[in-house]
């Protein structure tokens, strides 16, 4: 019954959940740096459907996939300004602001979606798959790794850089004392608002970017609700990472494993199972890593509250 | 610029007319501080005299309404702690500003340096922490994490943290408040190292003795005002205390000697565990009799707030027993400890005391506001309530505009004097008190304190739980010290004996056996 398992089922397997985790890996890892400062952002599913509508549209006039991607990339930055704003400056909760930029993302990417893009029934078209010279004719793991869109290739880049960015320079280390002891970095003259609004901006950023994927590197249509849960997964692989962008990365490529897995064995017509089963796994998967990990732990002191100067 | 002193002033640090409000809330009215080069001055001066708001407008992190400040004879531009980082301007708050999660070095550059710059030179930042932690003496390791540390050595780590940054004038915001009094002589010694070594030391404190010690000059404030400015040769710990309460104190209580009667208390190999499953208290046993106040010394962390939960029935009870009157109270819940005479004024106030956003009247009867009279047919009735809360009011002289303020409203020393004046109107035979004087003014501790004598002369059993040296002497009859979860030994409450009871908060048994038994008959 499991003879569909093969080496050619494995590398298809692999070389999907790389793809289906990108997504998540951009936006968890901007999620990790937004509440490394302690701002804990639930928006992030209206973020990333702005970043998909906005790339989208910016691919469908221009052509251009870099475009697309800049575009999805500042649309994020947008709402993440929002999100900043009501959080930062006016001190609003940020769970009911997180709230209200989901709302609006929808809202708005439908609204817009509708209006402008549902009648042309037209894609645009998604960024190739590159394949990487010599590794990309390894057997089984040229196909599964080194055939991939240069999205795809670039999450480790952002991983690298997100990690040097926090551990090894003045503004990384800034940051996490942000998120857990704000008063000394105001004591040590920094602006810690400055900082929060940084790291608003470079999550958000990245979750617009996480939702452009979608759209211009994975399927090349926007369709409403097209992130389908996976700005709240992300919040999930934050805290499965505990904290950290590297962690993020290897979460994100365990869920993207269940995506892709779901996908194939939905395939599989000898499985006699229903096909929700299968649909479901990446979210029960989810449920099942907080119920795991749980308490506090390695959460920011400071994680979710406004900075009044105490 | 104007009025700019010529460079030869004789000023190291000129503080004018510094004014400033929050709201309607005065927190500086025209403080006027000048302090000199290379010397220890103390500011003192009660809790809530303005002395920690004056000196976060001398770091920038506080604007001031208006007022101005020299520094080596130039206007420094307020309002920036950069600035003043940049002046070697540089403060050790009395609530670290660490970062728990950090190592030492990284709490030493934070905030420092271009942002985005690579950090690749903690090498040597390692390499001067080490260097002047030896120099100093401070014992300090650049990699060990904040979190780690005990509250002495973040202190510590806390004071190499302003030398490192390059400080001439060095603040310390209440220091000794979290160390045993070796650390505080060490510190002391500390001190004038540094002003040895060109320092300047301004040195925030309400302990008398301390200042007395080890200051130079001495600027007492009282009501956000600097009042009196003297050099300490020319002073005396009487006429600093007039100044800094506004009238005199008592320094020693006028007290009987004890007439101990039965035994009310009795705890007996008592054993239990922390919030972290870890063994806080290790066997503890002793007896408080009517008529006498028996006190626990330690260093905090020690046991202490366990033992005082244990009792009270709010920690779960590994092995022992606890009596009341000869009655096993081991084990039953806290609701029905308050139906004996027992009454409990616990350490940590805010969290277990009272409710801040309730009214005075509502915090009087928060153990018995189910219970006639206070209540009839489950509703409250108000006015007996009042009644009764404006009795405590004014028998324990708590300044409120009414009993229908909220009690967020009112000052530390207020806030406990009403939780003193709420249990003591239970008549109990037994008292519980843990940090009594916690946060409170000098002139609330002097009140709450000969409340407590008259407690013990009226035949009450009072068991005494403090960090406060001072505290413990001026009131108990005898001492016992707590060291990791076991009652190291007893020592009379006679001043004598001080430092014996230092050295055992420390952790050293401080005589054989034999050499106690004298002080124990």
């Amino acid at each position: 019954m499991l003879d569909f398992i093969t080496i050619g089922f494995l590398a298809t397997l692999v070389g999907a959940a790389w793809r289906l985790a990108t997504p998540l890996i951009f936006t968890s890892i901007g999620e990790v740096i937004s509440e490394r400062a302690g701002v804990l952002n639930i928006g992030l599913e209206g973020t990333m459907l702005m970043g998909a509508f906005c790339g989208f549209a910016a691919t469908f006039a221009s052509g251009s996939i870099l475009l697309g991607l800049g575009s999805g990339i500042v649309a994020g930055m947008a709402f993440g300004l929002i999100f900043a704003f009501f959080t930062i400056t006016v001190k609003a909760n940020q769970i009911v602001v997180g709230a209200a930029i989901n709302l609006l993302g929808m809202g708005l990417t439908a609204f817009l979606f509708r209006t402008y893009y549902v009648s042309t029934g037209r894609g645009v078209d998604i960024a190739p798959p590159i394949a990487i010279p010599y590794l990309s004719d390894i057997p089984f793991l040229g196909e599964a790794l080194f055939r991939q869109n240069m999205i795809v290739y670039s999450t480790i880049l952002v991983t690298l850089l997100a990690a040097v960015l926090l551990y090894r320079t003045s503004f990384g280390l800034t940051l996490r004392a942000v998120g857990d002891h704000p008063k000394a970095v105001d004591v040590a003259g920094r602006s810690v608002a400055a900082y929060r609004y940084g790291a608003v901006l470079i999550g958000t950023g990245l979750a617009g970017l996480g939702g452009a994927f979608l759209t211009l590197g994975h399927s090349n249509q926007f369709v409403e609700g097209i992130t389908s849960g996976r700005g709240f997964i992300a919040l999930a692989v934050v805290v499965f990472a505990r904290w950290s962008p590297t962690g993020a990365f290897f979460v994100s490529l365990m869920f993207g494993l269940f995506y892709a897995l779901q996908l194939q064995l939905q395939a599989q017509p000898m499985l006699n199972i229903p096909y929700q089963v299968f649909q479901a796994l990446p979210y029960v998967m989810t449920v099942i890593a907080l119920v795991m990990v749980g308490g506090k732990n390695a959460s920011p002191r400071k994680l979710g509250i406004a900075y009044d100067g105490r | 610029m104007t009025d700019d002193k010529p460079m030869n002033s004789p000023y190291l640090l000129q503080m004018k007319e510094i004014y400033k409000s929050f709201g309607p809330v005065t927190v500086s009215a025209g403080v006027t501080l000048e302090v000199k080069p290379g010397e220890i001055h103390a500011l003192l001066g009660e809790n809530g005299a303005g002395k920690s708001v004056l000196m976060s407008i001398l770091c920038g992190i506080l604007k001031p309404d208006s007022g101005s400040i020299h520094y080596k004879g130039a206007p420094l531009n307020i309002g920036s702690p950069r600035e003043a980082i940049r002046h070697g301007i540089g403060m050790v708050h009395q609530h670290f500003m660490l970062v728990p999660n950090l190592t030492v070095a990284e709490n030493y550059v934070l905030g420092q340096g271009t942002p985005l710059r690579l950090i690749n030179d903690m090498k040597a930042v390692h390499q001067r922490i080490t260097a002047l932690s030896d120099r100093y003496g401070l014992d300090v390791r650049p990699d060990a994490v904040i979190e780690d540390l005990s509250v002495g050595e973040q202190q510590r780590v806390e004071i190499l943290k302003v030398l490192f940054h390059g400080t001439d004038l060095l603040i310390l915001d209440e220091p000794t408040a979290v160390l045993t009094p070796q650390e505080t002589d060490r510190l002391l010694d500390l001190m004038r190292d540094l002003v040895a070594d060109g320092k300047t030391v301004i040195f925030i404190s309400h302990k008398l003795d301390e200042v007395m010690r080890v200051s130079d000059q001495i600027s007492v404030m009282r009501d956000f005002k600097v009042v009196h400015t003297t050099a300490v040769t020319d002073t005396n710990p009487r006429e600093l205390a007039r100044l800094m309460v506004g009238r005199d104190v008592l320094m020693e209580l006028p007290r009987g000697s004890a007439n101990p009667g039965q035994v009310v208390l009795s705890v007996d190999g008592l054993s239990c565990r922390n919030d972290l499953g870890l063994p806080a208290l290790k066997g503890v046993s002793f007896s408080v009799k009517a008529g006498e106040i028996v006190g626990i010394a330690g260093v905090s962390g020690n046991g202490q707030t366990e033992l005082s939960l244990a009792i009270s029935g709010l920690l779960p009870i590994d092995a022992g027993k606890v009596s009341l009157e000869g009655k096993d109270i081991t084990g039953l819940s806290p609701a029905e400890i308050n139906q004996l005479s027992f009454a409990h004024v616990p350490e940590d106030r805010h969290k277990m005391g009272v409710l801040l956003p309730f009214t005075l009247a509502e915090n009087a009867i928060l153990h018995r506001y189910n219970q006639s009279p206070f209540a009839k047919k489950g509703l409250l009735q108000r006015g007996v309530t009042a009644s009764f809360a404006r009795d405590l009011i004014k028998r324990f002289r708590v300044k409120t505009p009414d009993e229908e303020e909220f009690l967020a409203n009112l000052s530390g020393g207020n806030q406990q004097k009403l939780v003193v004046a709420r249990e003591l109107a239970r008549d109990p035979n037994f008292i519980l008190v843990s940090q009594l004087t916690r946060g409170i003014d000098i002139g609330a501790i002097e009140f709450i304190l000969q409340e407590m004598l008259k407690q013990r002369d009226a035949g009450r059993a009072i068991l005494l739980i403090s960090t406060e040296l001072e505290e413990l002497f001026t009131v108990c009859d005898r001492i016992l010290v707590m060291f990791h979860g076991e009652i190291l030994g007893e020592v009379p409450a006679d001043r004598s004996r001080l430092e014996e009871v230092g050295l055992m908060m420390a952790g050293q048994r401080s005589a054989p056996a034999a050499a106690m038994e004298p002080a124990l008959t």
